[in-house]
């Protein structure tokens, strides 16, 4: 294709909160302009994952190239690039906003502007990006588009009446849709004349091509043949092909100049040499500066990952290798647990990435595994002036050894219906939140801003969240830093015997409360045994909580009838089996979900 | 020198199935029975030739409820039996039988054919416990059958009783007991289980790990697990007291007493079963017939069989364990050791240390054994002597 003229090329995203319609209208889109049957659709082409599907959330970035006959008479290259929809991969966000000239905000007719969405908008204005509104789900009942208008115009600024009343569902006004792409959203600028700068807004490991490039090129072109550098990465290697993408598929072309989006193949081997941000350049004709934006991104919350059964350690290894090739923001290292055997310490960009990664190794690699509690990085300041980055409970120095700890704290916003205000306050002060301030956006919701300690949101703030403010509040969050905090260990012993793989890090005011929930929890998982079984928790030593699991009394087999021995010995054989499922600790058997039910201990 | 055999006869008819049975076993029209009956006869007779050089120690026809068979059938089967098998003189011939389907008649033609211990199920004397648990038939009706057996001249009898049914309370369970021990003549044998909740029954669904606990509405709760061990204890006490000793978890009798068949299933000696789903073994091999009637009614007569299964060294070794702990004697170190040439200790030191130390196995006079505790919760302990 000879498509170089800038002006016929738009390159947009679409930003929304979750279920307000992100990947319907993106699929109606491709529909519309005939990239795609119908048939050949599957629903939301660009979420290819099956999890992703499943979840109706975007984990990788994905893009897409649309040939679209404007009213005016002229084809226009729309470049749609979607975006992560979560607040995990707030950077990739980013990353995949400054690729783009301008965003379509997709806003649900009923349920008007989340949390969620006014955090991307802002994220998108601040990449100077155009941004137009559409009200999608018209077609519901509830729909209150006008108020929804008047939203959006209050709370974010942007002229809304005259947004786009659509149904992606339904596929009414995809068509205004795309004229407003072509007239709103601006052609990108840049100048092929100049070295090649090009942003890396998401890479991809594949067997036969090695890693491939998504990119947007800023200025300059690139194309097979020339040796390209990864600037902030130092990697090096001569490009072997160029192209587009078409719908499912990669679309070799001749080259790609300023304006374009696109992929790169150059037999690069690992993904850490193509870091999201980076900037592609001209080996022997660098650009002067690297595009700016880029930063490494760190795991932020870390857990053990263990094979239930301890043979497949290897199997574990291999495939957190190969996760990894396609995700450079999976860390993981080998590490010893006495209670859970060999596995790895992980770390992930925040929960969802921790629950993803732990389905993907189940799914496709048919792993059975054991995960710890979640932790932080804590920084534990040590008399001796020494700093230590704590991602391991286990770690933690003598307490003699500690001068202070300090504890990763994060900005929060929390929007939510009037009704609910009071009780969604109550929650962050249990999670040891911070008041900032509130603000009616209008007059039934109110925008919460609270600094809340991020231990206290991994586990299951969230859900805690929707509970209770039945589904109604929405949530986001950006790392603030490091602040002291007076926190301890919590150990749990199980028969007098302390579990390395239950200890977590805790803050000092709820270690008693979080103590005897865990205690409760594991009473009702661990099966009873021919004895007492004392659960203990402690701190420091000092036992602060206990729950007893009483001892078997009767388990006895019925009239062995016949001379049917086969078949009451099948009966124990599966209880000999059973035990199998489960770790042993000194002379008690844990069943491995013990050690995840532990995770969530919100009750209400 | 011919070898010890004992024989099981299923009969898989009932009058009908009780809520709490996982026994393979259901009501059937006559001419199913019939039909039923042909076919075993003809099982019987092709078998016969794969144990010539057997003698037949003990016999027990179970189900089901032998007794719903007409007299002529019952003579039937034993016919059948004496045409084909080398019956000893003193061989111990048991028949089944449930209160209701007794009469004077089958009692006579069992007489004749050489029965000497009748198996009268009875459960409990307290008639709404019998309700709830489906029985189809009172104390009153037991108390005839008694009667009736008693009066056939049969000396040797057993009654079976369950304990821990839906609503029972320890004194209700005493009272059952009591009465059981005061029968005249005297029960030479009492089996006295407690209720385990099978799969696939009605009670698995009121009562099962799924059923949300027996808190249903309307469900008769069953008495909890201390209650439950208490009747355990209170039967051992009281059947004790009455004369009775316990041979196995689960069974107690006057001395000399003790059901030789039961007790070859324990010590593992040679059978061979006939009928639906009956199980054999022979030298180290066990196999059972098919389990589906029609595949059993229309299979010919050589070819019941569904499963056969070498035992290997350590299968035997693991039966010979978890059999064999069933009787209160326990197993002999020495047997053991003259069966498969090494020591029980080489084979389970680390099992019999860890559970003598927690009280629940005994040595004593060179056999080991269950203790009470470890009676209690002997699957556990069992478990632990399989050996892969």
């Amino acid at each position: 294709m000879g498509y170089t003229d800038r002006s016929r090329i738009r390159n947009f995203c679409i930003i929304a909160h979750i279920d307000h319609g992100k990947s319907t209208l993106a699929d109606r889109i491709i529909e519309t302009t005939g990239l795609l049957t119908e048939r050949e659709m599957q629903a939301q082409v660009l979420d290819n994952m099956d999890l992703e599907r499943e979840r109706g959330i975007t984990i990788k970035s994905q893009a897409v190239r649309i040939v679209y006959k404007a009213k005016d008479g002229e084809e226009y290259i729309l470049n749609l690039i979607d975006t992560p929809g979560h607040v995990d991969f707030n950077y990739e966000v980013s990353r995949s906003l400054a690729a783009c000239d301008g965003a379509i905000l997709v806003v649900d007719a009923a349920q008007g502007i989340e949390a969620q969405t006014l955090a991307n908008v802002y994220l998108a204005l601040d990449h100077d990006l155009d941004v137009f509104p559409v009200i999608n789900k018209i077609d519901l009942p509830s729909a209150d588009p006008q108020r929804v208008k008047d939203e959006i115009e209050d709370v974010i600024g942007l002229e809304a009446q005259d947004a786009p009343l659509i149904s992606a569902k339904c596929g009414i006004g995809i068509d205004t849709v795309l004229e407003e792409i072509v007239a709103r959203i601006p052609a990108p600028g840049g100048d092929e004349e100049k070295p090649l700068s090009a942003l890396i807004f998401d890479s991809l490991y594949d067997s036969y091509k090695g890693v491939i490039i998504f990119c947007r090129i800023m200025d300059g072109r690139v194309k097979r043949g020339m040796t390209i550098r990864m600037m902030a990465t130092g990697a090096q290697a001569e490009v072997v092909e160029t192209g587009y993408f078409g719908a499912g598929q990669f679309i070799p072309c001749e080259e790609l100049s300023a304006g374009m989006v696109g992929y790169i193949t150059a037999s690069i081997k690992n993904v850490k040499d193509t870091m999201v941000g980076d900037t592609v350049t001209d080996a022997e004709n660098p650009c002067g500066e690297p595009l700016p934006g880029y930063k490494e991104v760190t795991p932020m919350v870390y857990c053990g990952m263990y094979p239930a059964d301890g043979a497949r350690y290897p199997d574990l290894r291999d495939a957190l290798e190969k996760l990894q090739l396609n995700d450079a923001s999976l860390y993981y290292e080998p590490e010893t647990s006495v209670a859970l055997g060999f596995g790895f310490r992980c770390g992930f960009l925040g929960l969802l990435h921790l629950e993803i990664i732990q389905e993907r190794l189940e799914r496709e690699y048919n792993l059975d595994l054991v995960t710890t509690a979640p932790s932080v990085i804590y920084k534990v300041h040590k008399t001796n002036g020494e700093i230590v980055e704590l991602t391991n409970p286990s770690n933690l120095p003598d307490p003699t050894e500690i001068d202070y700890m300090e504890e990763p704290v994060v900005s929060a916003e929390i929007m939510v219906t009037k009704d609910f205000v009071g009780s969604i306050m109550e929650l962050c002060q249990e999670r040891r939140g911070r008041y900032i301030s509130m603000e009616y956006m209008e007059e039934t919701r109110a925008l919460l801003r609270y600094e809340l300690p991020l231990n206290e949101i991994i586990y299951d703030f969230f859900d805690a969240l929707k509970s209770r403010s039945r589904g109604y509040a929405s949530f986001d969050y950006e790392l603030k830093g490091y602040e002291q905090s007076e926190m301890v260990k919590l150990d749990i012993l199980i028969n007098k015997e302390e579990v390395d793989a239950l200890s977590f890090i805790v803050h000092s005011a709820s270690a008693y409360e979080r103590g005897r929930k865990m205690c409760e929890k594991l009473k009702d998982e661990i099966p009873r045994h021919l004895f007492e079984i004392p659960i203990q928790a402690a701190v420091g030593g000092r036992i602060i909580a206990r729950e007893t699991v009483r001892a078997m009394r009767k388990d006895v087999l019925a009239k062995c009838y016949g001379g049917d021995i086969t078949r009451k010995k099948k009966l124990l054989e599966k209880q000999k089996e059973g035990k199998k499922r489960m770790r042993q600790i000194g002379s008690v058997e844990i069943p491995q979900k013990a050690f995840m039910s532990v995770l969530k201990l919100d009750d209400k | 020198m011919m070898k010890p055999l004992g024989i099981y006869i299923h009969i898989p008819f009932c009058v009908r199935k009780c809520l709490y049975c996982d026994f393979l076993s259901m009501p059937a029209p006559e001419t199913v029975r019939a039909r039923y009956m042909e076919a075993l006869g003809e099982e019987m007779a092709a078998e016969a030739a794969r144990y010539r050089a057997y003698r037949v120690g003990t016999v027990f026809v179970g189900g089901g409820t032998p007794s719903v068979l007409s007299a002529a059938q019952l003579a039937g089967i034993f016919s059948c039996l004496r045409a084909h098998y080398a019956v000893e003189a003193d061989a111990e011939i048991t028949i089944e039988m449930n209160p209701g389907t007794v009469t004077e008649e089958k009692l006579a033609v069992c007489r004749e054919a050489g029965v000497n211990r009748i198996s009268l199920g009875l459960q409990s004397v307290d008639n709404r416990e019998l309700r709830r648990i489906g029985r189809a038939h009172t104390w009153e009706d037991f108390l005839e059958a008694y009667r009736m057996c008693a009066a056939a001249g049969f000396a040797n009898l057993n009654v079976d009783l369950i304990s821990a049914l839906p609503g029972q309370t320890r004194e209700s369970w005493r009272r059952t007991l009591q009465t059981t021990v005061s029968l005249r003549p005297i029960p030479a044998h009492i089996s006295a289980y407690s209720l385990i909740i099978e799969e696939d029954t009605p009670f698995y669904a009121l009562y099962g790990p799924d059923s949300g606990g027996s808190a249903a509405a309307g469900v008769c709760p069953l008495p909890d697990e201390d209650t439950d061990r208490d009747m355990y204890a209170d039967t051992g006490r009281i059947l004790a007291a009455a004369g009775y000793g316990r041979y196995e978890i689960s069974n107690y009798a006057l001395p000399g007493r003790a059901c030789r068949h039961n007790c070859m299933y324990w010590e593992r000696g040679d059978y061979a079963g006939f009928g639906l789903g009956a199980a054999s073994m022979t030298d180290n091999r066990r196999w059972s017939n098919v389990r589906d009637m029609a595949a059993y009614l229309s299979l010919p007569a050589d070819r019941k069989k569904a499963e056969m299964h070498s035992l290997s060294l350590s299968e035997q070794m693991e039966e010979t364990m978890f059999l064999g702990l069933r009787m209160t004697r326990g197993v002999s170190r020495e047997r053991f050791a003259h069966i498969f040439d090494r020591d029980m200790d080489t084979v389970y030191g680390p099992v019999l240390e860890r559970y003598a130390a927690m009280g629940m196995l005994e040595s004593y006079g060179g056999h080991v054994r269950l203790t009470d505790r470890g009676i209690d919760v002997s699957n556990r302990i069992l478990a632990d002597f399989l050996l892969t």
